[in-house]
């Protein structure tokens, strides 16, 4: 029994890591991105789903009323569309790969918070909520997420996705600077 | 069979996605940040060929009339804004919103305490809305455009090009990050 607990323990542990290279992940993205356009009709994006499923979640914290009447949600109401299923799908595909190659695991503070800030889990779900906050609202600002923009814009050589991966990363490699900078 | 064809043919196609980024380790937020810190290039490197191989097929199905673009409207002031915040938020979150959703699914807490936050993200930008729309979205709107409209130079030759120097860029800052660590 003990044996037995061992060899599975083992394997577990040597599957542990994927080696899959990073080129043939977006090589897949981009076929994938073939079937969104020419199948659906629907490119890969993420936020405009997820503000449509925001509109249930407003509804308790302002009032049916006033998510009724907001001229945003007007033009984006919930719907149970393709995008939203889509969002579905995401987790669905991840939890599969990470239990098949062994990558699930519980994470209260990732390494590279932990080096920098500490061990503290409060003062990390603190910034991931504030950062959460931000993102979504510079997501709806531009039209899009690394998704919508990054990835379905940048293969469509749209100048407004060109914009957004240029000024996006270029904050994010001066607020990363400034952020992880050796007090 | 139209209509369960409607649900499971998008699930399939989101698991696909999140399959691949988890296999592609770019729901890690650990990978996410380092990309930032110009020490591992994984997520560049996931987007790049993404950009390349989804972009030189989009552009043959257009060709052959399979399907069409679907660009997303260039209001310049507005993106450029959303995406400087977009830049804060991934790096102080760790995560964009499609990988936290893979993020979630594989583990990670602090990535669900995150989406709250994004769920906020949404409703306050819908109550800012009409103000937004008023006086940010229409600074400086382009429309539809794509790069080979506005520039003249064919599609084919960016792609080459910007592949070209992509790949020699993420080696050459590779060999850097190497030799700074070392």
């Amino acid at each position: 029994m003990t044996i037995m607990t061992d060899v599975v323990v083992g394997d577990a542990r040597k599957s542990r890591r994927i080696d899959w290279s990073p080129y043939l992940v977006g090589a897949g993205i981009g076929i994938l991105s073939w079937v969104a356009f020419a199948g659906f009709g629907d490119p890969l994006g993420v936020t405009t789903a997820f503000s449509r499923i925001a509109s249930l979640f407003a509804a308790p914290v302002i009032g049916s009323e006033a998510v009724a009447t907001n001229s945003y949600w007007k033009s984006m109401p919930l719907k149970w569309d393709y995008g939203v299923w889509f969002l579905v799908g995401i987790p669905l595909g991840a939890f599969l790969s990470a239990i098949i190659s062994g990558t699930w695991r519980l994470e209260l503070v990732p390494e590279v918070w932990k080096e920098r800030f500490g061990p503290s889990v409060f003062k990390r779900f603190v910034a991931a909520f504030l950062g959460g906050i931000v993102i979504m609202y510079g997501a709806r600002l531009a039209g899009g997420c690394t998704s919508g923009h990054g990835i379905s814009g940048g293969l469509q050589l749209a100048l407004s996705s060109w914009l957004f991966l240029a000024v996006m990363f270029v904050t994010g490699l001066v607020v990363s600077r400034l952020m992880f900078r050796k007090a | 069979m139209t209509s369960l064809m409607s649900i499971a043919g998008p699930i399939l196609m989101g698991a696909v996605f999140g399959y691949l980024l988890q296999q592609g380790k770019v729901t890690s937020c650990n990978v996410i940040e380092n990309q930032f810190r110009l020490r591992d290039f994984t997520v560049l490197k996931v987007m790049g060929t993404a950009i390349v191989v989804g972009g030189i097929g989009v552009l043959l199905l257009v060709d052959t009339g399979n399907t069409k673009y679907y660009v997303k409207d260039a209001n310049m002031l507005a993106v450029a804004l959303g995406a400087a915040l977009f830049g804060v938020g991934m790096v102080v979150y760790g995560y964009c919103p499609g990988t936290a959703l893979g993020a979630i699914a594989s583990g990670s807490v602090h990535a669900a305490v995150g989406a709250f936050g994004m769920i906020v993200g949404a409703i306050l930008y819908a109550l800012s809305f009409d103000w937004v729309k008023a006086h940010i979205l229409n600074v400086w709107a382009l429309g539809k455009v794509r790069l080979p409209d506005i520039t003249g130079v064919p599609d084919g030759v960016w792609f080459a090009i910007g592949a070209g120097a992509f790949f020699f860029w993420v080696k050459a800052s590779e060999a850097k990050a190497r030799r700074a660590q070392s």
